[in-house]
């Protein structure tokens, strides 16, 4: 009898696409290489999936098979001497700090949503707050096993030679199926962090807090209203924190209520938008200075909401994220904020951080030293896309590049151009497993 | 607290024994697999059970029930039994073929019986503890999809209401949990399982959990399922046979 059933159900956090996949959900590590086998028998192409938090296409196989691996959660060891912890590829950030904050110890990397699995994290290798301290999360990862589509069910680690390991880091899911992985930890003195929130009025601004702040905070990053032009421009609220010295060790509240409906389409339009910008810059501003607050509210504000996404509508949103050098980043991130305003295509959460030179060690991670702009736009059809392709530009120009856990529409081209080093990753690519993103990027097939 | 879990490996068992290894429980999980009751037995380890023992036996077999006074010696006592194992069972191939049949009743009623006796004798004796057995609204009416299956789970029912009938008021409890349908590998087959009738393992191991400190003897899972199956059972036949459920 086939594991995999035909399902319309699976979605990225986008929503854009509606695609049907033949899906398979085990429970059991043991399971994996007979699954393998089978999804990717007769031609049929296979992917990993885990809470389907990636934005555009590269978490989708549509017509193809995935397997979806938030069944396989388990904790394996934990080894307090020597900061080791090793869970099942499903297991989620969420799971993972309820484990080991109570223990004092933390994630050394963590993105804005703690309901991303441990193998979704390495596939897109994650970057967070303190990326200019600690590197991306690829630079903490131990070991982890990978079930090949030939049968063999291999274990690396960062010594591996083969280029195997280092493609699995941020190889998004293409070099096999991720089974368990093992981290190093961060130890934590308290579940409370110290954030200090700054407006500035400008890039140069950001920019002189972010590298005053990089030398003394942990965490540093940026929320930019893109709907204010001309003097107000780049205006923002700059938030920079470290985990306090002492305290409490107590786990983060747990979800609060989610949305129980996609918002009708004009719930989010540029006038909602611009006054939802404006009124989060005048709080945060009134707001501005210290606090102490618990670890989710700085690092998961948006975790508060379930299925916050749906609230850009059925069509759902893009997010643009891209990295460019240092050198070049304060005209190009000026440029990139000149061109939104301009559009009156409205971001509601613009995210600025500069990154850090820490080298990660996968072939196709994204973060890169330089300045990260993260944008969400409601999915209006041609007029986004067609701002999209005038910040590509930009991002080009200044030899940056997307990231692809959140793109789902950048051609092969501007793709390879921002990855000069994706031949050598695509070597180690298994030869079952395929996205939508890697059919359209490597293989130039058309979205 | 000392749990004992029966059928450790089902997905609603796990979720539920998380929850009382969250709580600092010592428990005593047996089930078929080895190597997935050793996984999970890690995993409970590390998400806050004091101490977890593994029994790897097949529980439908003959006699297997003789265990459970081992089982409870081995966990030095025990507070809450949990019988979650059973099979869903091929409905159409048992009409044809009653070896089969008789599988899907050996394993989901004769065996549990014989379990779920033996843990009532030995909270009656010790005067304390909470047996919850998970049943199945596929128990309340019988359906054509699956009415062999059906007929098991409305025998525990029964057999769980008779010994919440025998404990009385003198301190052991006994609780049939009926959840609609879950998303666990029982289901596997079947397509689109989603909407408000389609329950997480997570839901129903909740319910498991308050089942066993508090309540009456037959809880539903979700709630909302003793009125749909209200509903149901006062369907005339002349009515409920023409419906396609």
């Amino acid at each position: 009898m086939t594991r995999f059933v035909p399902s319309d159900d699976i979605l990225s956090w986008g929503r854009v696409l509606r695609a049907r996949h033949d899906v398979a959900r085990p429970r059991w590590r043991d399971e994996l290489p007979a699954l393998v086998r089978e999804g990717a028998g007769g031609g049929r192409k296979l992917l990993g999936i885990g809470l389907r938090r990636s934005y555009g296409d590269s978490g989708l196989n549509p017509d193809g098979a995935v397997i979806d691996m938030a069944g396989i959660d388990r904790a394996i060891t934990f080894d307090p001497a020597a900061r080791r912890f090793r869970a099942e590829a499903g297991m989620s950030f969420d799971a993972v700090l309820r484990l080991l904050v109570p223990r004092g110890f933390f994630l050394p990397v963590t993105p804005g949503t703690r309901f991303v699995t441990l193998g979704g994290a390495v596939a897109n290798d994650v970057h967070g707050k303190n990326h200019h301290r600690t590197g991306t999360f690829g630079r903490w990862v131990r070991g982890l096993g990978l079930v090949r589509s030939d049968g063999r069910e291999i274990e690396l680690t960062p010594d591996d030679e083969t280029g195997l390991f280092a493609a699995t880091i941020g190889g998004l899911g293409l070099t096999g199926l991720i089974a368990w992985v093992e981290i190093e930890l961060m130890p934590l003195a308290s579940a409370m962090m110290e954030v200090e929130t700054i407006p500035f009025g400008g890039l140069d601004e950001f920019f002189a807090l972010a590298e005053e702040s990089d030398a003394a905070f942990d965490y540093t990053v940026a929320w930019v209203d893109c709907l204010a032009a001309g003097e107000a421009l780049g205006r923002g609220l700059f938030s920079r924190a470290r985990h306090a010295a002492s305290g409490p060790l107590a786990v983060g509240a747990r979800r609060g209520p989610a949305l129980p409906i996609d918002f009708p389409a004009f719930a989010l339009n540029p006038m909602t938008v611009r006054a939802f910008n404006r009124l989060y810059y005048g709080l945060g501003r009134r707001k501005a200075g210290r606090t102490t607050v618990p670890y989710d509210r700085f690092f998961y504000p948006l975790d508060g909401i379930g299925g916050w996404n749906r609230m850009y509508g059925r069509r759902g949103l893009y997010q643009y994220q891209s990295v460019v050098p240092p050198a070049a980043a304060r005209d190009a991130i000026k440029a990139m904020l000149a061109a939104v305003s301009a559009s009156g295509e409205g971001s509601f959460l613009a995210v600025l951080k500069t990154f850090g030179d820490r080298p990660s060690p996968g072939m196709l991670s994204f973060p890169r030293p330089g300045t990260t702009l993260a944008l969400d736009f409601p999915n209006r059809g041609a007029s986004t896309l067609a701002l999209f392709v005038r910040l590509d530009a930009i991002v080009r120009e200044a030899g940056g590049r997307l990231y692809p856990a959140k793109d789902g529409r950048i051609t092969a081209e501007m793709f390879r151009a921002g990855y000069p080093d994706w031949g050598d990753f695509a070597r180690h690519v298994d030869p079952a497993f395929s996205s939508r993103f890697w059919r359209r990027v490597a293989e130039g097939e058309a979205g | 607290m000392k749990v004992i879990v029966l059928g450790a490996t089902s997905a609603i068992a796990e979720t539920a024994a998380r929850l009382y290894a969250g709580e600092g429980s010592e428990l005593l999980l047996a089930a078929r697999h080895r190597e997935r009751l050793d996984a999970i037995a890690a995993d409970l380890r590390l998400r806050g059970a004091v101490r977890v023992e593994t029994a790897v036996c097949d529980l439908s077999a003959a006699g297997a029930a003789a265990a459970f006074a081992a089982f409870v010696a081995r966990l030095g006592g025990v507070d809450h039994v949990l019988l979650a194992y059973g099979i869903l069972g091929d409905q159409q191939a048992g009409e044809q073929d009653l070896e089969r049949a008789e599988t899907t009743l050996q394993v989901n009623f004769t065996s549990a019986a014989r379990w779920i006796l033996a843990a009532a004798e030995m909270l009656q004796r010790q005067g304390h503890g909470s047996l919850v057995v998970l049943g199945s609204v596929a128990g309340d009416r019988g359906r054509r999809a699956n009415y062999i299956y059906g007929a098991a789970k409305a025998g525990l029912a029964t057999l769980v209401e008779g010994i919440a009938h025998r404990f009385g008021n003198s301190g052991p409890r006994a609780v049939i949990v009926k959840p609609g349908p879950v998303i666990t590998p029982m289901t596997e087959g079947f397509a689109n399982r989603r909407g408000l009738l389609w329950a997480t393992p997570g839901t129903v191991a909740a319910v498991v959990r308050r089942a066993a400190a508090r309540g009456g003897p037959v809880v539903y899972a979700p709630w909302f399922w003793r009125w749909i199956m209200l509903v149901i059972r006062l369907l005339p036949a002349s009515v409920f046979n023409r419906l396609d459920l």
